[in-house]
């Protein structure tokens, strides 16, 4: 059976990619959960978000009806909060830090609240910033997404006019490109941007990939400074036999062609097996479904244990009706006539000892399974942008660039930071990867007068 | 089970809960269905000459999630004709001849107005008079209400008055707009009242809206002082009636309790203090009759569990408890002791201690999780970071006494010991 797109009717692919966060509607009800928020002092959720957002400072304001302060308090520490309270693994950050958890409470609705406060300032285009006049000095940055974008906005605030590169028609990155259209939708993915925009200074010359006509060079040589952030590329190959058969996609790229054509134009499987654990493999395997496949599974080599997704995620995946395999590694992927038909797993075990870096080792049992499946979708991890990387001559380990404090480089005047640097992390890390780099680079131009 | 049943001046009631002189007592549609609810008595919103009333009459003040934590009112005496009122008073006594039915008086400040109104009242039948003194709003600007409440020599002069052809208990109602309520009790009690209840409201302006300017309640772009009550109000409420326990003269003297009563712990918290029974409206006003279930149940079952089998008999307990700060006991010490088990790690009592006491929390970093202790030699057992912690019992005040004799102020100077060093 071959993909097949157009599966659904329009009110169907309308209904299931619709956004997935039920916001507060009134003011009154976003109040109420403000008010349960303790208001604690060196807040556990401040310290578990990696851009340190003063939580209990913006919950608080809400209670007060200073929604505009909330806001700013919100935007100041991460200009991408209003994209970061949809995407954000929050039980794993924020939310799971709440001390309410510790009374076996519901913790505080951290990433609602902060959706209250953002979405309205995206949509209203409250003016919270004000940039200081322009000082002269030129920054390039490759990649509008987080990172390229926080480091733009957190320069042009001081002063400096930035010029972003991107070779995508929008900005946004891996929140454009990369994550569920239910999680952020392309509509607020375009607001978000065009808000961070709005502070004045920054200019994106979209479709213009750094690395071809114009090099990391020509923008050492042409701006003051240069920040990289171009995230991370395709899905990992598995390195299997009959990986290339037809059927066999790479999450990357198929959760790009969602964000960016008609849901009906997206061809899908009767039955597609997802090989990974992770957030991309979540939304690769509950899109799948929502696009029509009939049967989804999701094949991880460990257990649900040290699955990297976070158990909201797994239930969005469980609700959406994929299945799961646990403790099955890929060995083979077999087809007739060129097209994938099954997915041959070993089924494996777990040492009961971790090893040295934490894990537990995969041991095989002697034992195969086989998965019937016409439609395979690697996502068990991105491979680094290794060419642009080596040729640019910037220090890498395996692609991924190295970095020191505040995120500079080997090269003189270069910053990097995102996924190119952490290898692909949450787009909260990315943002403060953007404001560390800004900071760095505002010591650097200062020291180079 | 604990018989709920009380009397106060005579009057009986099945249980010790009363609904104030307010809008839920100002018509028989109401006081039936209070009745019907389980209430045990009424005092039926203030009779005297006729009045108009405006709109827009109440505002009030929240707090976090909790609406209405303090309630304030512009509205004058009943707006409804005396004969209708008491025809109405006459037909609810006949259906609900076993609950106490008190109304409320406000004549005009003159012998023959307050003569006429207290023989009509109580030739209509009721079991006792209540007289409004305290109402201090609109009605202060025609002499009566409050303007008669703050000035002993004047409420002597009515409650006088009133005494000379009073043939059922008679209940002076003070107001809390004055520096001490005692004064005018004693007044009043020279005079002959047989009790009192207290407080009414408290004078008030609730806020301002922040857009059109206008304070609350706006009546057509104006507003005017009202009467503030509610649960906000009830420390000043318990402090009021607790000086009339401690007074001599008025000790003895049967006390109505009202003030921002809720819940039957404020119910009891006032008996303690030495009301007889207490009195409701603005927790009615908010959640209507149906509180009187838990009100009955939550006091008798407390009774049940202490052992008392009837209301009087824990009236006044703590008022003992009550004294001048100088007989305080300088050698009495506590510090606070955080349960590392039940810690949350809020950080509520580091900050409060640190920004706004005694700096006396030690404060260890962690990630996320802080942890907090006591630096005991630095604790004056302020209590502060007990009543900030979200949790119960995480932290508590352990006593180190300081020495094993009781230590007063006045001793304290006698024997010349030393003052703070720092």
């Amino acid at each position: 059976m071959p993909l097949e797109s157009q599966r659904l009717a329009p009110e169907e692919y309308k209904r299931n990619f619709a956004d997935l966060h039920p916001p507060f509607e009134l003011l009154d009800t976003a109040f109420i959960e403000a008010n349960r928020c303790l208001y604690c002092y060196d807040a556990p959720c401040t310290k578990s978000c990696p851009t340190s957002i003063d939580v209990p400072q913006f919950i608080k304001q809400i209670s007060t009806g200073n929604i505009k302060g909330s806001a700013e308090t919100i935007f100041s520490a991460n200009i991408m909060g209003g994209g970061c309270a949809k995407v954000c693994p929050v039980e794993k950050l924020c939310e799971g830090a709440c001390v309410y958890n510790l009374l076996h409470e519901e913790p505080i609705a951290i990433a609602k609240l902060q959706r209250f406060s953002t979405e309205q300032a995206i949509k209203e285009k409250w003016k919270i910033f004000e940039r200081k006049p322009s000082n002269g000095k030129r920054v390039a940055i490759v990649g509008a997404g987080p990172a390229g974008l926080a480091c733009a906005h957190a320069l042009s605030l001081e002063g400096v006019d930035v010029t972003i590169f991107e070779k995508e028609a929008k900005g946004g990155g891996l929140m454009t490109y990369g994550v569920a259209a239910y999680k952020v939708t392309p509509e607020f993915c375009e607001d978000e941007v065009d808000w961070i925009l709005s502070v004045g200074g920054i200019t994106i010359q979209y479709n213009t990939e750094i690395g071809t006509t114009k090099t990391l060079q020509d923008l050492q040589r042409d701006y003051d400074a240069v920040f990289v952030g171009i995230g991370v590329g395709v899905a990992r190959h598995l390195g299997i036999p009959g990986e290339e058969l037809d059927g066999v996609v790479d999450a990357i790229k198929f959760i790009y062609d969602i964000r960016t054509k008609d849901y009906s134009e997206i061809p899908v499987g009767d039955r597609v097996a997802v090989i990974g654990m992770g957030m991309t493999a979540i939304d690769a395997a509950t899109q799948s479904k929502r696009l029509g496949a009939k049967e989804v599974v999701m094949v991880y080599r460990r257990d649900e244990h040290e699955k990297s997704c976070t158990d909201a995620e797994l239930e969005i995946a469980k609700l959406d009706g994929c299945s799961f395999v646990w403790l099955a590694a890929p060995k083979e992927i077999l087809g007739e006539h060129g097209k994938a038909t099954a997915l041959v797993c070993n089924i494996v075990r777990l040492s009961d000892e971790a090893d040295a870096s934490g894990k537990r080792a995969i041991l095989p049992t002697g034992e195969t399974m086989t998965i019937e499946a016409d439609m395979i979708i690697r996502a068990a991890g991105q491979i680094p942008f290794e060419e642009f990387v080596q040729g640019a001559h910037i220090q890498n380990n395996g692609g991924r660039i190295s970095t020191s404090g505040l995120q500079t480089t080997n090269l003189k005047g270069v910053f990097a930071g995102g996924d190119c640097v952490n290898g692909g992390k949450e787009v909260v890390d990315a943002v403060q990867h953007g404001k560390d780099a800004a900071k760095g680079i505002l010591e650097y131009l200062s020291s180079n007068k | 089970m604990a018989n709920l049943h009380s009397t106060l001046l005579g009057i009986s009631s099945p249980n010790p809960f009363w609904l104030a002189s307010a809008p839920p007592t100002d018509k028989k549609i109401n006081v039936l269905r209070a009745f019907e609810a389980g209430w045990g008595g009424v005092v039926w919103k203030t009779l005297g000459d006729q009045v108009k009333n405006v709109s827009s009459r109440y505002a009030a003040i929240n707090y976090g999630n909790q609406r209405v934590m303090g309630l304030n009112n512009i509205e004058l005496i009943s707006d409804r004709p005396l004969d209708i009122n008491l025809k109405e008073i006459r037909e609810v006594m006949k259906e609900f001849p076993d609950r106490a039915m008190v109304v409320s008086l406000m004549a005009n400040t003159n012998r023959e107005s307050w003569h006429d109104l207290v023989k009509r009242v109580q030739d209509n039948g009721c079991h006792g008079l209540e007289l409004n003194f305290g109402c201090p709003h609109g009605m202060t600007e025609r002499g009566m209400g409050a303007a008669v409440g703050q000035d002993p020599a004047i409420a002597k002069m009515v409650v006088e008055w009133v005494m000379e052809v009073a043939e059922v208990p008679v209940l002076t109602k003070l107001t809390p707009n004055v520096h001490s309520v005692v004064p005018i009790a004693k007044a009043t009690l020279e005079a002959g009242t047989n009790g009192f209840a207290l407080i009414n409201t408290i004078q008030s302006l609730m806020g301002v809206d922040l857009d059109t300017f206008l304070p609350y309640p706006d009546v057509g772009g104006h507003t005017a002082f009202g009467g503030y009550c509610g649960p906000a109000v009830k420390p000043i409420a318990l402090k009021m009636l607790t000086s009339l326990g401690m007074d001599k003269a008025t000790a003895n003297t049967p006390i109505s309790g009202i003030g921002g009563v809720t819940t039957w712990r404020d119910a009891v918290e006032f008996m303690l203090l030495g009301a007889g029974n207490v009195q409701v409206c603005t927790a009615v006003m908010k959640y209507g009759f149906r509180i009187i279930n838990d009100l009955c149940s939550g006091m008798s079952n407390w009774m049940d569990e202490k052992g008392f089998t009837s209301t009087s008999e824990f009236v006044g307990l703590s008022i003992p408890k009550v004294t001048d700060w100088e007989e305080l006991d300088l050698n009495f010490h506590i510090v606070a002791n955080i349960n590392q088990d039940k810690c949350i790690h809020c950080g509520l009592c580091y900050i409060a201690c640190e920004d706004a006491s005694h700096q006396a929390i030690s404060l260890e970093k962690g990630n996320p999780y802080n942890t907090y202790s006591i630096k005991e030699e630095e604790c004056v057992g302020c209590n502060l970071c007990k009543l900030v912690c979200p949790v119960s019992e995480c932290i508590t005040m352990l006593e180190q006494r300081k020495g094993a004799e009781h230590l007063n102020w006045k001793e304290f100077q006698r024997l010349g010991l030393p003052l703070n060093e720092h």
